[in-house]
């Protein structure tokens, strides 16, 4: 069989920011994906009983949780403010090599904006429930 | 010489015969996900997260149960295609793309069976 060209050639290029925004999408997602045995658990828990909701929210307040679920918020906005950049390349707008350039430092500001927020309205007011 | 016409030979047609409905579904499931993680999060947000009867409570009234089921279906569908893209393009050897591809669907759908049973359960929990 003939040499097929494989993808994403990511060794080949000059490191644009543009190219690590694209990396962070992936690992956000896949950090998300991982974050679903949490989200699953959660309702397992909730469905089992009062007890066993108790110890899930014992653990998810677990400083090495927390850390997993503020990087999944992180996560989260970065992945869907970014998202929303793709669906609009999806739709024709914004390829030109400038105007991606600009949309990915506006896609850091959102996304940073946007975990700053909810982070907060998440986790700063139950820090002393949990 | 073949009687059919080049364009009912390329029809529908992609590199392995599925055309482009990966691409479109990983499009449509994250459209869906827009408006139903906001509403999610924000209800998240409102939420007393440690308080069990409130969650329950949330969880079983008016249209959530329906809401928090799509909210799964579309993001373990949307995961379940990303997750499978990333497989496909870092894993070359053979055996071990499809090993960890079939893995990537089992889990995605063995997590997202017992998420929609932890909801109905809950949901149902007065009906029963």
């Amino acid at each position: 069989m003939p040499e097929r060209p494989t993808s994403p050639h990511a060794s080949i290029y000059r490191l644009m920011h543009t190219m690590v925004l694209s990396f962070l999408h992936r690992i956000a997602g896949l950090w998300m994906a991982v974050g679903l045995c949490a989200l699953v658990y959660w309702l397992m828990s909730a469905a089992t009983g009062e007890h066993e909701y108790e110890q899930a929210t014992a653990l998810f307040s677990a400083w090495y949780f927390r850390v997993f679920l503020l990087c999944g918020l992180a996560a989260f906005c970065y992945h869907f403010v970014n998202g929303l950049r793709h669906l609009a390349w999806d739709a024709g707008l914004g390829l030109e090599k400038l105007q991606a350039r600009r949309s990915a430092f506006l896609v850091v500001v959102v996304a940073a904006a946007a975990f700053l927020i909810t982070g907060y309205l998440l986790f700063a007011p139950r820090a002393s429930v949990l | 010489m073949s009687l059919r016409t080049p364009l009912s030979v390329v029809l529908g047609r992609g590199a392995a015969g599925e055309g482009v409905s990966h691409w479109w579904a990983q499009r449509v499931s994250a459209l869906a996900l827009v408006p139903l993680t906001v509403w999610l999060l924000l209800a998240l947000i409102r939420l007393p997260l440690t308080d069990y009867a409130a969650v329950t409570i949330w969880i079983a009234s008016g249209w959530n149960p329906l809401l928090l089921v799509l909210v799964m279906l579309a993001v373990f569908w949307h995961s379940r295609l990303g997750v499978q893209v990333v497989i496909e393009d870092y894993v070359h050897t053979h055996a071990l793309k499809t090993a960890l591809l079939l893995l990537n669907s089992g889990a995605h759908l063995g997590l997202l069976a017992a998420g929609l049973y932890a909801l109905l359960r809950i949901a149902l929990r007065g009906a029963v």
